[in-house]
């Protein structure tokens, strides 16, 4: 096998190696793939907000129905309410969409395989949701953990299953955005690799499987941002409209 | 169906994995905490950045067009079913036009109809008048003709007979002698010659 599948996820400094205090901020290559995720999203809906003609061209059509697309997802999801959170979970679907198809592309970096890049995500908006419970309900937003028409003899046991799966939220987040997008990158690189090894007879297979894979993994790299920005709906659903 | 394929394949994966791990030292880059921090750093600073650009300058004017844009074709739409509507109040006048001027053509021409009709009557009933008139001065003559016919033809074969006979003998014949014979004759052939 051709190299180890797992170098494609290596992070290097680019540049001077930047401290501040004991803190190493670098620029690295993953650095890199999120400024170019940025500035691309920036871009497109730069150019898609610039004329406002009745009839919009294809770049135009593109920002207003990931727009409308996004608007949708959120009310129906979590209702009129979640309105303000509007711009938040639109960078977010881009922000995570984009890194992930940048990172379709052969030998470039995939921001959202690295773990600590999904964590700090679903970490911030564990938290967010968090404070927005309580601030919209108080301490009425720990009923939350109490489901009604529970018997009273399984409280206990449900309460805790409760606030279990509450505090898991942001691990299953980062987890399942982190774990796609580093399995099917392995995956493809492996087969990869099977396509060299087996040469011009045998490597046919592997390629073909290759191709298939990207496929699937294009619409994983969808799919995933999709997920990724419907549960964060669904989570602020619960923090602001309280029925359990 | 793309659900089990992806359990698979991830299952697969960390197999890959744990041979990869075995054969060279590190393991998954993931869990080298070097660069965490930077790529929070990173990460905070192009996200917040992306956020406030979005938040601030694009989305709100991409929702600016589309509300825009509903507006206007909903101002269109109005537009259009205004007039619509005037074309709709243009057609029934000019629908009431046509059936009044409709109405009144018909008034107009029955009118002349009646009085040519009343003309026509007026002259037949002269002209029948001085038809039957003419026919009956007519029929008045021939009866008058007619009446007088015997007479004359008597009258006639009276002279004629007389003369014939003078001519036969060469003597004068009395006439009145004469006339008792056609008088008599006619009495009895009269309707055989005047068919009456």
């Amino acid at each position: 096998m051709a190299g180890n599948p797992m170098t494609q996820f290596n992070v290097h400094r680019i540049g001077p190696e930047i401290k501040v205090g004991a803190f190493d901020i670098s620029f690295t290559n993953a650095s890199l793939f999120m400024i170019i995720s940025s500035v691309a999203i920036l871009l497109i809906f730069n150019l898609g907000s610039k004329k406002n003609s009745l009839l919009p061209n294809k770049i135009q059509l593109l920002a207003e129905l990931s727009y409308t697309f996004v608007s949708k997802m959120i009310s129906d999801t979590a209702g009129s309410k979640a309105k303000p959170y509007f711009a938040f979970i639109f960078s977010l679907f881009m922000f995570v969409l984009f890194c992930n198809m940048f990172g379709m592309i052969p030998y470039a970096f995939t921001v959202t395989s690295h773990i600590i890049v999904t964590f700090v995500l679903a970490a911030f908006i564990f938290i967010g949701v968090t404070v927005i419970g309580f601030i919209k309900h108080g301490f009425g937003y720990l009923k939350l953990f109490v489901p009604s028409g529970v018997p009273a003899v399984l409280l206990p046991l449900i309460v805790v299953i409760e606030i279990i799966s509450y505090l898991s939220r942001p691990i299953s987040l980062s987890v399942r955005l982190f774990a796609n997008m580093m399995a099917g990158h392995t995956m493809m690189k492996v087969f990869g690799g099977f396509v060299i090894s087996l040469g011009i007879i045998g490597g046919w297979l592997p390629l073909s499987f290759s191709v298939a894979l990207t496929g699937l993994e294009i619409l994983v790299a969808f799919l995933q941002a999709y997920v990724f920005a419907i549960l964060t709906c669904i989570y602020l659903n619960d923090a602001l409209n309280l029925h359990h | 169906m793309i659900k089990k394929i992806y359990f698979q394949s991830i299952f697969f994966s960390f197999l890959f994995f744990m041979e990869a791990f075995s054969a060279e030292s590190g393991g998954m880059p993931q869990l080298n905490p070097e660069f965490w921090v930077s790529q929070i750093f990173w990460l905070t600073l192009t996200f917040g950045i992306l956020y406030i650009a979005l938040s601030k300058l694009i989305l709100p004017k991409i929702s600016n067009n589309l509300e825009s844009r509903k507006s206007k074709i909903l101002e269109n739409i109005e537009a259009a079913e205004k007039q619509r509507e005037d074309s709709e109040t243009k057609l029934k006048e000019y629908e009431e036009i046509i059936s009044k001027s409709k109405l009144e053509a018909k008034t107009i021409f029955n009118q002349a109809r009646e009085k040519t009709l009343k003309d026509i009557n007026a002259k037949k009933e002269v002209l029948d008048k001085q038809i039957d008139e003419e026919i009956s001065k007519a029929e008045q003559e021939i009866k008058y003709l007619r009446d007088g016919a015997p007479d004359k033809i008597n009258k006639i074969a009276i002279e004629t007979s007389s003369e014939l006979i003078q001519k036969l003998i060469g003597t004068e014949v009395n006439n009145s002698s004469i006339s008792a014979i056609v008088d008599d004759l006619s009495r009895r052939n009269g309707d055989k010659y005047y068919g009456n």
